[in-house]
C-alpha cells in the first residue's frame, strides 16, 4: 500500500497551483454562457496549457501529452480545492471526442474534435426514445438512404442541451431487417437541419434540462457516419462505459455532506443547533462511513489504472448504483436538517445555499434513473459482475 | 502509488486460506460448536503459521508485520468463521503489552502457547458490574471479556488503567452467546491480586481501534463468504425450472450485496494501512470502517439467508455461523450508534 504520488509529481503539482493564482481571475462567471466569448477563451487558455483535453492529440487540436493518470488526478484535485473553473464539459467533449479518435474517419476527427474542445461546436446525444430507455437497443427512430442523404424520421427524448446545440450525435435504424442490436448506425448531423423540432421537457426540479427532439424527413449528407452502417450500437456502448462513472464521483459527495455539517452547525431549533442533536448526528455519521467508503474505493480505482494486474471489475461497476443514491441520501439529509426551512425553493427568500439542496435532491434521483437505472446497474453487477443468469428471453411477439 | 495488498500480503493471505480451506471446515466449527473440542488446536495451527505473534516484534518471537497484514489475515479468518482469539490475544492484548514495556508475555504469545484476553468493557462503556482497584487487588465483575479459555486478563478501568491478573486468581464463568466462534467469559475478582501494566488511557484507547478495525475486516470476510454462498446456492436451487438465481428479484438482492459490500473491501484496507502510515486518521477511520461495516454486514448476513430461503434458516447449511459471527462483530467494543458517536466527537463535532 502506498498512497503517495511520488516526489516527481510534487514539481507538477506545484505547476498547477501556480497557473490556478495567476489564472484564476479570469475565469467566466455565472453569466457566461456555453457560447460566450469568456467561455472560449478560457476553454482555450486551458487546453494551451494541458489542463483540458491535455491527451487529445495536437494535430487535433488538443495540449498532447502522454495519458498520466496521476497528473489528471492532480489537476483535478488543485482545480477542485480551489474552485477553478474546469472549462466546457459537455457531451461532445466527454462523449464524442473519445468515439471519433477510436472510431472516426481522418476527416471526421480533422472537422469535429478541435472545435469540440475548444466548445466552438456544442453537441448533444440523441439516443433514448419514447420506446427505449432501458431497451435502447430497440430504438426505432429510422433513417433511410435516398441518393446520397440519409433521411430521418422519429423521435428522441432526454436530449439535454439540444437547444443550444449546433449538432447532434445519434443512434437511428438503418438496417430495419437486421437483428435489433445490429441494425443501428452513428450519425452525425446539423441541429439547423430543417425537419428538427425541439421542445422543452420540463422536469420535477422545475427546470427543462433535458428536450424531445423530433426529426420530420430531415435530410443529412451520406457520409456523416461514423463507423460502418450497423456499427452503432458497438460505438454507443463505448461511450456509455465513459458516462456511468461520472456521475457520481466521490469528492463531490464529501464536499457535499461538509455542506450539511455546515448546516446542522448554523442551523438551530429553539436555540439550540441541530449538531446537537444525537438523532440527526447519528444520520451524518452514517453517510460519511458510507462517502468514505466510496472514496477509497475510488482510490483502488484509481490505483488499478496505474498497476494493471489489479482486478477492480466489481468496484467500478458498482459505483453509480452506490455512488447516486448515497448522494440523493446526502441531499435528504440537508433537507431534514432545516425542517419547514427546507421546504423552501425557487425565489422564497429563505432558502438556504440558493435552494440546491430541494434541487439536488431531485437531480440526483433523475440521476439514479438516467444513465441506465439503479435497476439496469443491479443486472450488469449480477451477470457480469457474480456471475448470474440473464433473465431468460419471453420469444418475441409475433409481428401484427 | 499503489492501493491494495503487497505481492507478500497477497502471499500470505492465499496460504492462510489454503490452510482454512483445508484445516477450517464447517464440521470442524460444529465441534467446537458442540464443545467436542477446544479451539486450541485451530490457534496453535494459526500460531505455527505465525499469526498469533503477527504484531509482536520478532525479538519477541513474532513476526513484527503491521496492520494491513492483520486486516488481512482477519478477513481470511472471517471467511472461514475460524475459531480462536486472534482479536483478543493477538491484535489486542499483544499490542497493549508491548506499546506498555511489558513484554515478558510476549515469546508465549507468540508461539500460541500463552493466551492473553481483554476485559475492556468498563472502559468502552459498561452495562453492569465495576471493577475497582484497591493496593493493587482488583474487586468486582467483568462482562464480555473476551476468550474464555485465556491464561491471564487484560483488566481495563474505567479510567483507562489496565491491569494483568493471572486466571488462577480469579472465578471465571464462561458465557454463552449467539457466536461460539469466540468466547466470551465473565470475571469475577475479590481482591484478587493484579499487576499495573499502564495507566495510559490513550494507549487503551488505540487498542480498542485496532480491535474495531480487525473487526471490520473480520465482518467484511464473513459477509463475503455469506455473499458468495448466495451466489452459489442461487445457480444450484431450481424452482419453477429456472435455477433461482436467473430470477432478476435474486439477482437484485445480490447486486445490493455486492454494491455495499464491495467498497467495504478498500475500507478496511485503508483503516489497517493508517494504523502503519497515517497515524492521525486512524482512530476515526477505525471508528468508521467498524460502524460501517457492521451495518453493511448486517444487510448482508440477512439478505443472504433470505436467498438461501428456508434452507438458510436451518442448522444444515450452516450458514448462521456466519450470521451469528457478523452479529458478534456489531455490538463487541461498541455498538454502531456508540461507535458512531465516538467518530462525531474525534471530528469535534459534540462533547463527550
Amino acid at each position: 500500500m502506498d498512497l503517495s504520488y511520488g516526489h516527481e509529481y510534487d514539481t507538477f503539482r506545484e505547476e498547477v497551483k501556480s497557473f490556478i493564482q495567476a489564472h484564476k481571475h479570469k475565469q467566466p462567471g455565472p453569466g457566461d454562457g456555453l457560447k460566450s466569448p469568456a467561455l472560449r477563451e478560457w476553454q482555450r487558455l486551458l487546453i494551451e496549457n494541458g489542463y483540458h483535453s491535455r491527451t487529445i492529440p495536437s494535430e487535433y487540436g488538443g495540449f498532447g501529452a502522454e495519458p498520466d493518470i496521476i497528473k489528471s488526478r492532480i489537476i483535478a484535485e488543485e482545480f477542485g480545492a480551489a474552485r477553478m473553473h474546469r472549462g466546457f464539459n459537455g457531451q461532445g467533449v466527454t462523449m464524442l471526442t473519445p468515439v471519433l479518435l477510436e472510431m472516426g474517419s481522418e476527416t471526421q476527427k480533422q472537422a469535429f474534435v478541435g472545435p469540440t474542445i475548444n466548445a466552438e461546436i456544442i453537441w448533444c446525444q440523441g439516443y433514448s426514445e419514447p420506446g427505449a430507455g432501458s431497451d435502447l437497443a430497440s430504438l426505432t427512430t429510422k433513417a433511410e438512404l435516398d441518393g446520397d442523404e440519409w433521411v430521418i424520421n422519429g423521435q428522441k427524448i432526454w436530449t439535454s442541451t439540444a437547444h443550444h446545440a449546433d449538432w447532434i450525435f445519434c443512434l437511428v435504424r438503418t438496417e430495419p431487417d437486421a437483428p435489433k442490436h445490429l441494425g443501428i448506425s452513428f450519425l452525425l448531423f446539423r441541429m439547423d437541419t430543417p425537419g428538427i423540432e425541439i421542445r422543452p421537457l420540463v422536469d420535477m426540479t422545475g427546470d427543462a434540462n433535458f428536450n424531445e427532439v423530433f426529426f420530420t424527413d430531415v435530410r443529412v449528407p451520406k457520409d456523416q457516419i461514423v463507423g460502418e452502417r450497423g456499427q452503432g450500437w458497438q460505438v454507443a456502448n463505448a461511450i456509455l462505459g465513459h458516462e456511468r462513472g461520472s456521475l457520481a464521483t466521490p469528492d463531490a459527495a464529501l464536499n457535499r455532506l461538509n455542506g450539511v455539517a455546515r448546516l446542522m452547525r448554523e442551523e438551530s431549533i429553539n436555540g439550540t443547533p441541530i449538531m446537537d442533536n444525537p438523532i440527526f448526528r447519528d444520520r451524518l455519521m452514517k453517510l460519511e462511513g458510507r462517502a468514505l467508503a466510496m472514496q477509497y474505493n475510488d482510490m483502488r480505482l484509481l490505483s488499478a489504472k496505474i498497476n494493471k494486474n489489479q482486478d477492480v471489475r466489481l468496484a467500478a461497476m458498482i459505483v453509480k448504483l452506490a455512488g447516486t443514491e448515497l448522494r440523493h441520501e446526502i441531499e435528504c439529509l440537508g433537507i431534514d436538517v432545516m425542517g419547514e426551512i427546507g421546504l423552501g425553493y425557487g425565489d422564497n427568500p429563505h432558502v438556504r445555499g440558493h435552494g440546491a439542496w430541494q434541487y439536488q435532491y431531485m437531480f440526483y434521483l433523475g440521476l439514479i434513473i438516467g444513465g441506465g437505472t439503479s435497476q439496469i446497474q443491479k443486472n450488469i453487477i449480477s451477470e457480469r459482475g457474480l456471475g448470474m443468469p440473464k433473465e431468460p428471453k419471453i420469444p418475441a411477439a409475433s409481428a401484427k | 502509488m499503489e492501493f491494495g495488498l503487497s505481492q507478500d500480503q497477497l502471499l500470505l493471505d492465499d496460504s492462510l486460506r489454503k490452510y482454512l480451506s483445508t484445516e477450517v471446515s464447517l464440521e470442524s466449527v460444529r465441534k467446537v460448536a458442540a464443545s467436542d473440542v477446544s479451539d486450541n488446536d485451530m490457534w496453535r495451527g494459526l500460531a505455527d503459521m505465525g499469526l498469533a505473534g503477527i504484531v509482536i516484534p520478532e525479538a519477541h518471537g513474532g513476526a513484527e508485520l503491521g496492520m494491513l497484514d492483520a486486516v488481512a489475515v482477519a478477513e481470511a479468518l472471517g471467511y472461514a468463521a475460524c475459531p480462536g482469539p486472534f482479536l483478543s490475544t493477538a491484535i489486542m492484548g499483544a499490542h497493549l503489552l508491548n506499546r506498555a514495556g511489558a513484554t515478558d508475555p510476549l515469546a508465549g504469545m507468540a508461539s500460541g502457547d500463552y493466551r492473553v484476553g481483554v476485559a475492556f468493557s468498563d472502559f468502552v462503556g459498561a452495562r453492569k458490574g465495576q471493577v475497582t482497584e484497591v493496593n493493587s487487588q482488583l474487586s468486582g465483575q467483568s462482562l464480555y471479556a473476551l476468550d474464555a479459555d485465556a491464561d491471564a486478563y487484560l483488566v481495563a478501568l474505567a479510567d483507562g488503567r489496565v491491569y494483568m491478573v493471572e486466571t488462577e486468581h480469579l472465578a471465571r464463568q464462561s458465557l454463552t452467546t449467539i457466536d461460539v466462534t469466540r468466547s466470551v467469559c465473565e470475571l469475577n475478582f475479590s481482591q484478587t491480586p493484579a499487576c499495573l501494566v499502564t495507566d495510559d488511557a490513550q494507549l487503551v484507547r488505540d487498542t480498542i481501534y485496532r480491535g474495531r478495525t480487525i473487526q471490520a475486516a473480520d465482518t467484511l470476510g464473513a459477509a463475503q463468504y455469506m455473499l458468495d454462498q448466495a451466489v452459489a446456492y442461487s445457480l444450484d436451487r431450481k424452482q419453477f425450472n429456472r435455477a433461482i438465481g436467473s430470477f432478476q428479484a435474486v439477482k437484485h438482492m445480490c447486486a445490493e450485496m455486492a454494491s455495499q459490500l464491495e467498497p467495504c473491501r478498500s475500507f478496511v484496507w485503508y483503516a489497517g494501512h493508517a494504523f502503519d502510515e497515517m497515524d492521525n486518521e486512524a482512530a476515526l477511520t477505525a471508528c468508521h470502517a467498524k460502524a460501517h461495516l457492521a451495518e453493511v454486514g448486517q444487510f448482508v448476513a440477512k439478505t443472504s439467508t433470505e436467498v438461501h430461503g428456508g434452507m438458510g434458516f436451518t442448522d444444515l447449511v450452516g450458514l448462521h455461523y456466519w450470521f451469528k459471527r457478523i452479529g458478534f462483530n456489531r455490538q463487541l467494543l461498541g455498538s454502531p450508534e456508540q461507535v458512531r458517536h465516538e467518530a462525531a466527537r474525534l471530528q469535534g463535532l459534540c462533547d463527550a
